[in-house]
């Protein structure tokens, strides 16, 4: 899950109570994730996917995002990681004419070196024209920042251009999948809690990224893996949960691994295991275990930076460790997000990220 | 020595009391008038202020439309997918629950994040704020006046303090619906930091241009005129106030000559008891300066709510209607009590301070001015009347034009004594009878001692004729203006686009004819101007006050080939007849000038066909109805659409209620006309008090040769009144003149119109009787005292040799 959410209703939060009330988890969970959803569309079992069409908005949901996070590399071998991410956050279900759409967008994007994180946010009404998403041709964006459908896919999203700038950062990605968009949980019924909360949730875990990224001592060309997230809901989280781990990995043998936590009372885990062959098992339960190895102190709380991830009866046993543990998203409603270097029985790469720590 | 010194000064005004009582209240007056003047002005910019600053406008950069108030919100949308950071604010005026209120549409989420919306929008739903019929941001003052209006379009009134007052904070969605204006945008705020590398913005949105934040924004500059008014009248009073100081001032050095020679010949250094009396003036101005800021924020407490209603009226800015104390004015208030005060005993320190020693302590009526210093004055009223007179036709700008009356009135007062002089010895030629000759000379040996305060009187007077003059001026071509313009016999106001358009249909099979009237912002001669579509009908051929227009002005306005514009905005641009004028969807030669008494702004009117092709989409809602029953057209009306009364307006009441603007735009001015003749009125007293103690070696030996007490009195009285009535018929040209400046050099700069000079014969009496009464109250108490002389004073002045 990547609730990236959290972000998502952050927006609200961020224009209308400031960064403070975003993060003022108790009883709402992260970012308001775990408030009410009346009116709003839930998710449903038996949904079945239907793209190119759900590649684009889903307005009568309260919460959706379109994130992209790549692992990368430079040519001198160094390590670098990429985010791009739209979120859509509905005040209220539907849609309206011009200015009085519910719809609101925010989007983060980011860049990780070995030695410095950068990341930049964008807010955006609906309706306008001024951020949006369309399904086909896929295009997403906000402001001067976009994820860009390009032609020559079997699927919309098989050929993406990624384009964004902060402070003291840019870049310009191309994206190509080299395998077909995969659902998680339950033919992308993806459950998040013991109270039954779900989200609609489905992954494009096939990229391979080039591009170029502008930091401060100026162009680095990079290639890497990259994962796109898709997942929309109403109401992701229990009011008692109050942030989640989720690590998207990349093992050199061509599979790949989403596991994720939700912290509640008990931790909530899920995951799914993805094959070479693009064949994905859903994990449960005990199926996935997580256990942070070590912490860091990142801006002024101790936040987990190296993981153990294992799935016993697939043979998976691995280290997940940061390449720069100060990956902070230091935003509206911030966050621990950055690429990870994988190594044990599955040697790779990969992302984490990580909510709901508070100093 | 010093304290003793100190003492023997201040005894003076103990045995003096009434004397030190006019020095402190001259002063407190004149600072009084001055400081409440400020006080009102600095109420009034801080509110400007504060609405330029709502989202840091006053700090930020921003895209405007070339040539038009508004232009399509797609351009802001380019901008910032080329990476630009801009934010769109829509602006506009509506009225409503009786005033007039600025709409300020915004996008709390790209608003810059030092304009520090986010915090207002914070107090409540974001969903409520941006989704119909919204939710408006107030000031509580505001909401609290709104609580029973209907707001077009119907949004929430919340209170919000830091909204200032007047402004409604609206979504931009929300304010675009409220105004009209769907779709549009008023400009684009570029926040503080660029990035670099982004594409030129002129390719993204051309028709913008890119300008400089607005420090003060436009109710500032649009209001700039009318603040100078009053500073100059703030000003005119403090310099009668001074004339009231001087005078004391003088008094009391020369009365107290003996003193000063009796302090000198014990050992007193001259200029220690220079600095002695320095200190001395130093600590009444302080007091009284003191006391006056006091009594200047008390008065301009008491004007504020007038004239807030006058710039509401004229300029649709909003002051909040108290005055809160600001250390500006009150340190200027005090400076300017202290530095008047110095300058009025400046001559007197000076002479004291080279007095010789043993100098004759001969009591001498202070001033008295000789044939040589009559002769100076003269030549410097001669010079400065020359410089009125080159500044009336050289001078430019609202400065000159106050210059000049500056010139003209000190000219005039300097010319006063000068003129009583040369009317007393014609009158000593003429006279015949020892009494008569006797009246004559003691009047002329007594104008020099009253002639400061007499000259404080004529530029009261003179200022009172001359401003009642300019707003009677001004009412009659008003009221005249206002018969023509408001030629329709009702007028009717939609509340919404399909209402009026309902309304035009149901109108058109009652009333003879249906004029829509319809305007749009727009920036004319690069200020915020507006601009009307006129029907073609004979009401407007007939009665239009076209000041000037080519022979077919109203073909050429019905065919789109021509526009009129109003006579502010043509003078300000210095536009003649063919000239093209720069519209939005193009420049149109003018075709007529019409005048323009509503307010400053510049206007232009347009063929409705034309108007409706340069702003399409804008609905008919306003119209004027020709009927020869307007009760009757009106009542159907409102049975029909069910209108409030304020949306059906008879022409009675629209003249009724812009009259009412009149009348209460000049309240302020008649206030401070008449304490500025109060505050002369005191001068005169003053001066009368003071000489009166010294008449007595004067007086004695005519009281001697057989005169009562009581005849003495009277005969003061009646010198007195002769005087006062000399010196209004002689402020009575010099009034006028300042009314001709007011009116065709002032007026013009100030509001853009130009208006005739009438003349009110009856006013001028009532004035000259209330110069008279004025003067008779200021002699009342001296008279008073000579006509209860002992007659021991009187023989005791044979016995002394003073």
């Amino acid at each position: 899950m990547n609730a990236r959410a959290a972000a998502a209703v952050l927006l609200a939060a961020m224009a209308l109570a400031g960064p403070a009330a975003a993060q003022g988890a108790g009883g709402g969970g992260f970012a308001g994730l775990g408030s009410a959803a009346e009116g709003f569309a839930l998710p449903d079992p038996a949904w079945r996917p239907d793209f190119p069409a759900d590649h684009g908005p889903h307005p009568g949901f309260r919460i959706e995002w379109w994130y992209l996070t790549a692992a990368l590399e430079g040519p001198d071998g160094r390590a670098y990681g990429a985010q791009w991410t739209l979120f859509r956050t509905a005040l209220a279900p539907g849609e309206g004419a011009g200015w009085s759409s519910p719809q609101v967008w925010l989007a983060h994007a980011a860049v990780t070196t070995e030695t410095a994180h950068f990341a930049a946010e964008r807010l955006a009404r609906g309706g306008i024209g001024q951020a949006g998403v369309t399904a086909d041709p896929f295009a997403a964006w906000i402001d001067d920042w976009a994820m860009q459908g390009l032609p020559g896919g079997a699927d919309a999203l098989d050929r993406i251009a990624l384009r964004a700038r902060g402070e003291g950062f840019a870049f310009e990605l191309a994206a190509e999948a080299t395998g077909p968009v995969v659902l998680h949980g339950s033919g992308g019924y993806s459950v998040k809690g013991p109270g039954g909360q779900a989200s609609h949730y489905y992954s494009q875990p096939f990229y391979r990224v080039t591009g170029t990224l502008t930091l401060p001592e100026g162009p680095v060309a990079v290639t890497g893996t990259g994962w796109l997230d898709r997942e929309w809901s109403s109401q992701p989280l229990d009011a008692d949960q109050a942030g989640w781990d989720w690590l998207a990995l990349h093992f050199d043998d061509g599979s790949r691994l989403m596991a994720a936590q939700v912290r509640g009372a008990a931790p909530y885990r899920f995951g799914t295991l993805i094959g070479a062959d693009s064949a994905a098992r859903p994990l449960d339960g005990d199926a996935v275990r997580l256990t942070p190895l070590a912490g860091a102190r990142v801006a002024g709380r101790d936040v987990p930076v190296r993981w153990r991830v294992a799935v016993p009866d697939a043979g998976i046993d691995v280290t997940a460790e940061a390449v720069n543990p100060q990956a902070w998203m230091d935003l509206g409603v911030s966050y621990w997000e950055g690429p990870v270097r994988v190594t044990g029985t599955h040697p790779g790469r990969g992302y984490l990220e990580m909510t709901g720590y508070s100093p | 020595m010093m304290r003793a010194g100190m003492a023997a000064i201040l005894s003076h005004w103990r045995r003096h009391p009434v004397q030190l009582a006019m020095l402190l209240a001259g002063l407190m007056l004149a600072t009084a008038l001055w400081t409440g003047v400020q006080a009102i002005n600095a109420e009034a910019r801080a509110s400007y202020a504060r609405a330029a600053a709502v989202l840091g406008q006053d700090r930020l950069e921003r895209f405007v439309a070339e040539g038009a108030a508004r232009f399509d919100q797609a351009a802001h949308v380019a901008l910032r997918r080329a990476g630009w950071p801009v934010s769109p604010v829509l602006e506009g005026r509506i009225r409503a629950g009786g005033l007039r209120l600025t709409v300020l549409g915004v996008d709390p989420l790209t608003a810059p994040p030092q304009s520090g919306l986010a915090g207002l929008a914070a107090q409540g739903g974001f969903l409520r704020f941006i989704t119909p019929p919204g939710e408006v941001l107030a000031h509580p003052v505001t909401a609290a006046r709104l609580t029973e209006a209907a707001l077009p379009g119907g949004p929430a009134i919340r209170a919000a303090e830091g909204v200032p007052e007047g402004t409604l904070i609206a979504d931009i969605g929300i304010a675009q619906a409220m105004l009209d204006a769907p779709g549009q945008v008023s400009r684009l705020l570029i926040a503080a930091e660029v990035p670099a590398g982004l594409p030129d913005w002129r390719e993204i949105a051309p028709g913008l241009v890119r300008e400089a934040p607005e420090g003060a924004g436009d109710l500032a500059r649009l209001t700039d005129s009318f603040h100078l008014n009053l500073t100059a009248f703030g000003l005119l009073a403090f310099a009668v106030g001074l004339f009231i100081v001087h005078a004391a001032v003088g008094l009391a050095f020369e009365e107290r000559r003996g003193t000063f020679r009796t302090l000198r010949a014990l050992g007193l250094p001259g200029g220690r008891l220079a600095a002695l009396l320095a200190g001395e003036l130093l600590l009444f101005a302080v007091v009284a300066g003191g006391a006056g800021v006091v009594l200047g924020w008390l008065i301009a407490a008491a004007l504020l709510p007038d004239v807030a209603a006058t710039l509401s009226g004229l300029y649709g800015a909003a002051v909040p209607g108290s005055v809160a104390l600001r250390a500006e004015w009150v340190a200027a208030g005090l400076a300017i009590a202290v530095a008047g005060t110095l300058a009025a005993g400046a001559q007197a320190l000076w002479r004291i301070a080279r007095l010789p020693v043993l100098a004759p302590a001969r009591p001498r009526a202070w001033a008295m001015a000789a044939a040589g210093g009559l002769r100076a004055q003269a030549a410097a009223a001669g010079a400065l009347a020359v410089a009125a007179g080159a500044l009336a036709v050289r001078g430019d700008g609202v400065v000159a034009g106050f210059a000049l009356i500056g010139c003209l009135l000190l000219a005039a007062a300097l010319a006063l004594p000068v003129a009583l002089h040369l009317a007393l010895r014609a009158a000593a030629a003429r006279v015949r009878g020892v009494l008569a000759e006797w009246f004559v000379a003691d009047t002329r040996q007594q104008v020099p001692g009253l002639s400061l305060s007499l000259m404080a009187l004529m530029l009261a007077l003179a200022a009172n004729v001359g401003v009642a003059t300019m707003v009677a001026s001004f009412r009659a071509t008003f009221t005249g203006w206002l018969d023509q313009r408001l030629a329709a016999e009702l007028y009717v106001t939609a509340r919404s686009p399909d209402e009026g358009a309902r309304l035009a249909s149901f109108l058109a099979a009652r009333a003879e004819a249906v004029l829509p009237i319809v305007s749009a912002e727009a920036v004319l001669d690069d200020a915020p101007g507006q601009v009307f579509g006129m029907a073609d009908h004979a009401t407007f051929r007939d009665a239009w006050p076209l000041i000037a227009a080519a022979p077919d002005v109203w073909d050429r306005v019905a065919a789109g080939t021509g526009v009129l514009v109003n006579e502010q905005l043509w003078r300000r641009a210095g536009l003649r007849l063919g000239d093209p004028l720069p519209l939005p969807g193009g420049a149109l030669p003018v075709a007529g000038v019409y005048s323009d008494y509503g307010n400053p702004a510049g206007q232009a009117i347009l063929g409705l066909a034309d108007f409706d092709r340069r702003f399409p989409g804008l609905p008919h809602q306003a119209f004027a109805v020709r009927t020869a029953d307007p009760a009757g057209v009106a009542e159907a009306v409102t049975a029909a659409f069910d209108l409030p009364p304020d949306r059906v307006l008879d022409q009675a009441a629209v003249k009724r209620f812009s009259l009412a603007v009149f009348e209460r735009t000049f309240a302020v001015t008649g206030a401070l006309n008449l304490l500025t003749l109060g505050v002369a009125a005191v001068a005169l007293l003053a001066s009368m008090v003071t000489l009166g103690a010294m008449r007595l070696p004067q007086l004695a030996p005519v009281w001697a040769a057989g005169l009562t007490r009581g005849r003495l009195a009277a005969l003061e009285m009646a010198r007195t009144l002769m005087l006062a009535a000399l010196t209004a018929v002689l402020a009575l040209p010099v009034g006028l003149a300042l009314a001709w400046v007011l009116l065709a050099v002032v007026n013009v700069q100030a509001f853009g119109w130009r208006l005739p000079l009438h003349l009110f014969p009856g006013d001028w009496a009532v004035l000259f009787a209330a110069a008279l009464a004025a003067a008779a109250l200021a002699a009342a108490l001296p008279v008073r005292r000579i006509a209860r002389l002992a007659p021991a004073d009187l023989l005791r002045v044979f016995a002394h040799e003073r």
